[in-house]
């Protein structure tokens, strides 16, 4: 019975122990910890993947640079989660990240899971920096931790419903979304946008996230004959459904956002992709002023090409350790105003915030698939 | 109208694969009363180790016929799912074949975790594209589009189906069947062999739900650990629909469903008046069921399950 307690005792010991606020690794520098959320698994997991690549190169970087913040040498850790593009898992992990005490958060990659998430962060006075996710809501909501370092839908939608209607010449436009928090928001958007540019929109379809047969929507739309099918939503859906408005014999444009500017989505689509048309905020990575080289490094570390939010989950990292340079802390109630007044010159170009936490003279970017690549067409916006 | 004829079509590719998974479910249900949730994964495994099997050949001998190739990745598949349900009767389900009906259940979907989880770690996260190894041609008929791998879809559902229905009433084998679902105990008095049968039953379900998974990633492309959870869900609820542990019910079951789907899909927003869209599809089916069930609790053609005497 002794012993027992003896043990008891010990071990609650040693737990007080390691529960030190600020941890050393073994060269005595401080380690500090940022966390990431992404889908890790599931349909869009190689788009998690991608971003926590980007956030972890930039890490790397800034560990091989022994970066001195107010006199300790520290060493940056990533705590990587998986949020399964799952409102509800995003909250979780966002918890599970605010209690394991890092000090911002690269995340997360869906607009969906972003948006309840933020509000654990604010809460918690955690700056939360989203590298994709594109929904004016997340920055709506009157959050000073809440950032992003690329345009927000307003624009996107903006962007693709004038060139629907303008370039493309569209009088009639079926509109499908994946009823998620971005694929509705993008849908919304482009929908006033080419209502407000003159167009008629025929009908408004919805799927989700999970399904791969749309051949019951696409009947219904192959009767109404629009010019234009815009799609709201990810490859992962994108593509099979471009494969089945091919089987069905339906001749529209098919037109999408930043979910569908995706390597994966020329690949599931095979040769019915040819021909696409979608968007993507931000200058193409090869026109950006790092862009080249940040593809190389990426391709040398990886082996594996971007997909497409990478870069911005590099940058996103970067200012948020650059703001804890130039605040001269770690820590989030201290850094935060230096977050706010960031002018850095990323891979992505210019990053400054707005008062909302948009990123100011964002651009959107419009591509066309031809040959199994994206083609760039033109830029709207920016100018920073 | 030829929207209409278009979404029939659809209907019935869509059926066609329900109904086949359907027949695994209702055979199990009506021997031992279980619901066997890792069918589903069945199907889905059937997919990924015939698309395995045909990246293999390609890279390995890229001269053989596509028509080759599928033969021997389909043939590769089958006995895989085979093997696999046999495993998973015999180490899984047998030892509680007398435990009250919860324990089985809830190894049913033990199971069904697992294997999705096998595939991920096996196959990764990814959606898997499907190579296309044959062209295609569409036809028109009644001004809908069908494509010659739809109009082989429901060819190759309908013969498997006969097939199905001619064993297990006309073969020895089949009367076994039959036999071992009205009553075991009686079944084991009359010199049947209940294990071998039982087993049978679990290989048959398994064959057909692989040659489904082939057909499913075939027509759409794509192939990935979590395909096997809703279409094993919905082949579920086409043989409730129809009358569990009756297989005539499984295949009307399943036709209907895909066609209550494909047509609802489609009509939704004009019979609701724009209150309900089209992402209500699922919702759709399953309202269906449940007042199909309301006014004939045993499905439209009658259950057949063993007698409790």
């Amino acid at each position: 019975m002794l012993l027992k307690r003896v043990i008891t005792m010990a071990l609650f010991g040693l737990m007080l122990v390691g529960c030190g606020q600020s941890e050393q690794s073994e060269d005595g520098a401080r380690i500090v910890r940022i966390g990431h959320v992404g889908p890790l698994t599931g349909p869009i997991s190689h788009l998690g993947k991608d971003n926590e690549r980007g956030a972890l190169l930039a890490i790397e970087e800034a560990n091989q640079a022994n970066v001195v913040i107010a006199g300790e040498r520290i060493r940056f850790e990533l705590i990587s989660e998986d949020d399964e593009a799952n409102p509800q898992k995003g909250t979780v992990v966002a918890q599970k990240l605010v209690d394991s005490e890092v000090v911002g958060v690269v995340g997360h990659l869906n607009s969906g899971t972003t948006i309840p998430a933020s509000k654990i962060y604010y809460d918690s006075g955690i700056p939360q920096i989203s590298p994709s996710a594109t929904a004016i809501m997340y920055t709506h909501q009157d959050y000073e931790t809440a950032y992003r370092v690329m345009a927000n839908d307003e624009q996107q939608g903006k962007v693709l419903g004038d060139y629907a209607v303008d370039t493309l010449g569209a009088k009639g436009i079926a509109v499908i979304d994946d009823r998620s928090a971005y694929g509705k928001g993008l849908a919304d958007e482009f929908q006033a946008a080419a209502e407000a540019a003159g167009a008629t929109i025929l009908t408004r379809e919805f799927t989700d996230i999970t399904k791969t047969d749309f051949t019951a929507i696409l009947t219904k739309i192959k009767g109404l004959n629009p010019d234009v099918i815009f799609y709201g939503g990810m490859d992962s859906q994108a593509g099979p459904m471009m494969k089945q408005i091919s089987n069905l014999g339906i001749k529209a444009i098919y037109l999408s956002g930043d979910g569908t500017q995706t390597k994966q989505f020329l690949v599931l689509a095979g040769d019915e992709g040819n021909g696409v048309y979608a968007s993507s905020p931000g200058l193409p990575l090869d026109q950006m002023a790092g862009g080249p080289g940040f593809r190389e490094k990426f391709k040398q570390t990886y082996h594996e090409d971007i997909q497409i939010y990478a870069p911005y989950a590099y940058d996103a990292t970067n200012v948020m350790i650059d703001a804890m340079v130039r605040a001269d802390s770690v820590d989030p109630e201290v850094y935060l105003p230096s977050l706010k007044s960031t002018d850095y010159q990323g891979v992505t170009g210019r990053i400054r915030f707005d008062e909302r936490g948009d990123l100011q003279g964002g651009s959107i970017s419009l591509y066309r698939a031809s040959d199994g690549e994206w083609e760039y067409i033109e830029t709207v916006g920016g100018g920073s | 109208m030829d929207i209409f004829a278009q979404q029939v079509i659809n209907g019935l590719v869509l059926g066609s694969v329900y109904a086949l998974v359907a027949l695994g479910y209702t055979m199990v249900y009506g021997i031992l009363g279980l619901i066997n949730f890792a069918h589903g994964e069945v199907v889905m495994i059937g997919a990924m180790v015939a698309l395995a099997a045909v990246s293999m050949l390609m890279t390995a001998a890229p001269e053989m016929s596509p028509l080759l190739m599928i033969a021997v990745a389909a043939i590769v598949s089958i006995i895989t799912c085979m093997v696999l349900a046999f495993s998973i009767e015999r180490l899984a389900y047998r030892p509680l074949r007398n435990a009250p009906r919860l324990a089985p259940l809830i190894t049913a979907i033990g199971i069904s975790i697992l294997l999705q989880n096998i595939a991920m770690i096996i196959w990764g996260r990814k959606y898997k594209t499907v190579p296309e190894l044959f062209e295609f041609d569409t036809h028109i008929i009644f001004g809908a589009n069908i494509t010659d791998l739809q109009v082989i879809i429901i060819g190759v559902s309908t013969i498997l189906m006969t097939l199905l229905l001619l064993v297990v009433n006309f073969t020895k084998l089949g009367r076994a069947m039959r036999a071992t679902s009205e009553s075991q105990k009686v079944a084991g008095l009359m010199g049947i062999n209940i294990n071998k049968i039982i087993s049978a039953t679990f290989m048959i379900g398994a064959g057909l739900g692989a040659i489904a998974g082939i057909l499913v990633a075939g027509n759409y492309s794509v192939a990935h650990y979590s395909m096997g959870f809703m279409l094993g869900l919905k082949a579920f609820t086409a043989a409730v629909l129809g009358g569990i542990g009756n297989l005539g019910g499984a295949v009307l079951g399943g036709l209907l469903l895909g066609l209550i789907e494909s047509i609802g899909a489609g009509y939704i927003g004009q019979l609701t008046g724009g209150f309900l869209g089209s992402h209500y599809q699922d919702v759709f089916a399953f309202v269906v069921l449940i007042v199909v069930l309301v006014f004939r609790p045993t499905g439209i053609m009658g259950e057949r399950v063993a007698e409790r005497a």
